[in-house]
């Protein structure tokens, strides 16, 4: 494959000066958001948690500026590839699990536990842009072609259900169907795939395990065991509902500094942060986070190639999954699933992908007018 | 490029649509985050308030620690402080004033508490004043309908009963500092302390126990409504140490005579240590309390050294009490036998360097059942000449010396034995033969704890077993391994250690213990702690009684009871005692005659 390029391509420096300050300091604001929140979780300690984030984050900074460098030509030339080894990566980790190494879903690098579910997550979006780069409208629409992205998909799913992370699964299908959308696909397809599903549900459910059929039934009627699993998520509506429009105030969290409140530095952030901050404080977030999602879709609607654009509607959709199902999940509008708010929750994974996006966003938009050839 | 262009519209179109689903989802979370928040809040403000369940951490009670008869070396008391929660506190600078009266604090005091309960949640108690006393529990107790938010706490204090006899074994707790915090929860508790010293650290794991939980609803102003579920906590386990607290204390006051002293009696076949006493000691409760800084700077600036364990964590020359070494190692490598004779001119040349005898004016002509117990130099001079300088520490090696014990304390330190290869690796020069002179007799490079010296003395006269000194007693009986010395020479070194004592030609016949069944064997050791200048032994100044403390002699005693078949070693110093014979010999009869009178009885 020939790639025709008429424009020269950036020097380093060149393209260091032209990335976007606001961002990288939005980035830093909603994480900035994070340590505090993870100082009042430790009572007003940097340690155990605050501290180690801001590590985190410096390193996903770092990480995120070294892939912006990267030209969006070579993304798609290592789209395959690079699938090629997640996939590896993510059967390596179940045959590890297998021959009884312990059920390790990550690899250990010291900050940052890089998991292989994780780096499937990118590896994905830009493999399945790569392949709808090169497909005219016409073909999109023939039944035939969507049958290699949608065996892509499973594939990693199959893997990762197995570990179980639902949550990832959930993230990796949602954000591959956004792909699909944006890419042209029918939209009687996307119905019939969707009825499809539902009607598979009878069929699938004895396949969950039963802390995940147990996390539905609560999820549905959280007040029927007050002490156990709709625990988390009742304490975790009182502690927000009081919250109020100002908050308790910082450090002041009754619900999440007497322990209430599980995981509170992980998954149920969101909570006490409005707890402490209020309704104006949750809606800042959310705000900050749109803003994110904005920028995102401003870049692809800006970008002249096809590929950068999927990437980049790939990426910005996981980071709004991610978002939006850890709020919801808090707010006791999803079952409890345990997945974390990116950037902001203690941990290195989530902010690590979430990262590594927005480098690739800011790839595409310093190539936006580059045509890129098939 | 028409075909492209509606690919791109087609794109632009769908990625509105998905933008815009995402805005409204996005936005139902605002609607829901307003309908919980801003709503419904009266409702979960009251939920919230109405029902606290949590979860608290019941701290175990710490394991005690009883010497080899029960007595106990540390143990815990009830102690009380005074707590405030800001939440329940009307005026909170009245109560603060009112407090500041009855318990008599300081303004610094005051400040630091306004501090932390500025940092702290509302709810979280914070301590005003640790340890209150009877007195002061009583005032609290009557003022508290005055002032809401005030709580008297009960918690555990450590209390160690026989603190300055007991402070450098038992060493001692205090609160958890930075470093000591891992995953554990417990260590987190206001009022956690965990050891830090002795064997309260060493054996820290087993002394905490375990913390139980407990789950209890409470109120918003923190009152219990009920208990949920309670796991009871696990007491640590005992600790019984082998030490003797009755020669424990007895041994600590005859050090006393001194400035500063050290010794270690040891239980010669199994190594168990009957007493570990190095003098002065300092209070080991004031840890528990927190030390004063001002305290902490004395205690570390102490000139007699207090803080430090002298037994394991002084490393001394050894002096004369090394010559049993040279002498087995000598009989061994067959250099000489019973009847080798050196002559003692009161001083030996080797190159334009005199190395003198103590006794100036020479012992004569002398085999070794003389030179032992008369501690003439210039005989292990002339061995060490034939012997080597590998041969004498391969042999002090055997007997445990340059090595840590591996006794249950913290700070033990492994002494020096020097040997050609340790001297290139260490100073990159090769070895000569006046340090083989001076080691021959303790001095030099040679560095060795007293603890490793009564173990020295207790393989000696335990027939050549390996014994290693133990201070927890344990079910199990050690086997020691057998050390493979011929025994004619080992008796040949303990008849010249028992001539030093009982024969009117040794140096510390004075010394002797002269009560039937009791009497004791030994070696006496002077060493030298600033080299003696040409013009200083001239004069005789070396010996001057005015010469300032820090620059006289150590004295050193090493011995064993009864002579036949013993029981008992001890190795003792006295820091710049000047002599060996005259000052640590009679502290070490004392010692060994303490220690057998008591034995005895139990």
């Amino acid at each position: 494959m020939a790639f025709i390029s008429r424009y020269p391509r950036f020097t380093h420096w060149q393209r260091l000066g032209r990335l976007n300050l606001w961002i990288i300091a939005l980035l830093t604001v909603i994480a900035s958001i994070g340590f505090l929140m993870l100082y009042s979780a430790a009572n007003g300690n940097l340690h155990p948690w605050a501290s180690k984030q801001i590590l985190r984050f410096m390193v996903g900074l770092v990480i995120m500026v070294g892939v912006s460098l990267v030209d969006m030509r070579t993304w798609l030339t290592v789209a395959y590839p690079f699938y090629a080894i997640a996939l590896l990566l993510l059967i390596g980790v179940e045959v590890m699990g297998l021959v009884g190494m312990g059920a390790q879903r990550w690899i250990d690098l010291y900050v940052i536990n890089l998991q292989p579910s994780e780096i499937m997550k990118i590896a994905l979006i830009l493999t399945l842009a790569r392949y709808f780069h090169v497909l005219d409208p016409k073909e999109i629409c023939k039944l035939r072609t969507l049958l290699t992205p949608i065996v892509l998909i499973v594939l990693p799913i199959l893997l990762v259900m197995r570990q179980p992370d639902l949550g990832t699964a959930l993230i990796i299908v949602l954000s591959s169907c956004a792909i699909f959308w944006v890419a042209g696909v029918r939209r009687w397809k996307f119905i019939a795939a969707g009825s499809f599903i539902l009607g598979a549900i009878p069929f699938l459910w004895p396949f969950l395990r039963e802390y995940q059929k147990k996390r539905i039934f609560v999820f549905l009627n959280p007040e029927s065991d007050p002490l156990n699993s709709g625990y988390h998520i009742l304490q975790s509506k009182i502690a927000l509902g009081s919250g109020g429009l100002f908050g308790k105030g910082f450090l002041q969290g009754s619900q999440s500094h007497l322990s209430f409140l599980p995981e509170k530095q992980t998954d149920f952030i969101f909570t006490m942060l409005c707890e402490e901050f209020g309704f104006l404080g949750g809606l800042l977030v959310l705000t900050l986070y749109t803003i994110l999602l904005v920028y995102g879709f401003g870049v692809a609607l800006n970008s002249r190639s096809q590929f950068s654009r999927l990437v980049v509607i790939g990426v910005t959709t996981t980071l709004f999954l991610y978002v939006f199902i850890n709020v919801a999940m808090v707010m006791g509008l999803l079952p409890a699933k345990g997945l974390p708010l990116p950037l902001i929750s203690y941990g290195g994974t989530a902010m690590l992908t979430v990262l590594f996006g927005q480098g690739l966003i800011f790839s595409a938009a310093l190539y936006r007018d580059v045509r890129i050839g098939h | 490029m028409n075909e492209k262009n509606e690919h791109q519209r087609l794109f632009t179109r769908r990625a509105l649509i998905l933008g815009g689903a995402q805005g409204v989802l996005l936005t139902s979370l605002i609607g829901r985050m307003y309908y919980l928040q801003i709503l419904s809040n009266e409702h979960y403000r009251l939920l919230s308030d109405k029902n606290r369940i949590y979860s608290r951490l019941i701290a175990p009670s710490r394991g005690q620690i009883v010497d080899r008869v029960g007595v106990l070396l540390a143990t815990n008391q009830s102690s009380y402080r005074a707590v405030i929660i800001q939440e329940q506190v009307e005026d909170l600078s009245k109560t603060l004033v009112g407090l500041r009266k009855i318990l008599d604090l300081s303004s610094e005091k005051i400040d630091h508490v306004l501090e932390e309960i500025k940092r702290k949640p509302r709810f979280i108690p914070v301590t005003v004043k640790d340890f209150l006393t009877w007195e002061e529990v009583a005032k609290v107790q009557l003022k508290l309908p005055d002032f809401p938010g005030v709580i008297v706490e009960e918690g555990q204090e450590r209390f160690y009963p026989h603190a300055l006899a007991t402070c450098h074994t038992v060493g001692y707790v205090a609160s958890v500092s930075e470093e000591d915090l891992d995953e554990d929860p417990l260590l987190e508790l206001p009022g956690f302390r965990i050891g830090k010293n002795g064997i309260e650290k060493v054996f820290d794991q087993q002394l905490q126990g375990r913390a139980g939980v407990q789950q209890v609803e409470v109120t918003a102003r923190r009152r219990i409504v009920r208990t949920l579920s309670t796991h009871e906590s696990i007491s640590g386990v005992d600790v019984q140490v082998s030490m003797d607290l009755q020669l424990q204390e007895t041994v600590m006051t005859i050090l006393s005579q001194y400035k500063a002293a050290a010794a270690a009696v040891l239980e010669v076949n199994t190594g168990e240590v009957l007493a570990c006493a190095s003098y002065p000691g300092f209070n080991a409760n004031s840890f528990v309390q927190g030390i004063s800084k001002n305290d902490w700077t004395q205690l570390i600036q102490d000139p007699y050294k207090a803080f430090n364990n002298k037994v394991i964590a002084g490393q001394y020359s050894p002096g004369s009490t090394f010559k049993m070494i040279v002498a087995l190692a000598a009989l061994e490598a067959k250099v000489i036998n019973s009847t080798t004779q050196f002559f003692c001119g009161g001083h030996t040349q080797l190159g334009n360097h005199r190395f003198h005898c103590w006794k100036k004016e020479g012992h004569g002509s002398i085999n070794l059942s003389v030179a032992i117990p008369q501690s003439c130099d210039i005989f292990f001079f002339e061995i060490a000449r034939l012997l080597g300088i590998d041969l004498i520490a391969a042999m002090a090696r055997r007997f445990g010396l340059g090595e840590k014990s591996g006794i249950e304390l913290t700070g033990e330190k492994s002494g020096l034995v020097p040997n050609r290869s340790w001297k290139s690796m260490v100073m990159g020069k090769s070895w000569n033969l006046g340090e083989t002179f001076n080691a021959s007799i303790g001095q030099g490079y040679v560095l060795s704890t007293i603890l490793q010296l009564a173990m020295m003395t207790a393989r000696l006269c335990n027939g050549g077993k390996s014994v290693y000194p133990r201070l927890v007693k344990s079910d199990t009986v050690a086997e020691f391994e057998d050390m493979d010395l011929n025994q004619d020479h080992l008796q040949l070194v303990l008849e010249g250690m028992n001539r030093t004592i009982n024969d009117p030609i040794g140096v510390a016949y004075s010394a002797r213990i002269t009560e039937p069944g009791f009497e004791m064997a030994g070696k006496t050791g002077t060493t030298q702690v600033k080299s003696i200048t040409r013009r200083e032994r001239e004069l005789d100044l070396h010996k001057d009684p005015n010469r300032p403390w820090e620059v006289r002699d150590h004295a050193l005693f090493v011995g064993f009871a009864p002579v036949v078949s013993p029981r008992f070693a001890v190795a003792t110093i006295v820091e710049h005692g000047e002599s060996g014979r005259r000052v640590a010999t009679p502290l070490g009869r004392d010692i060994l005659l303490a220690t057998q009178h008591r034995m005895s009885k139990l």
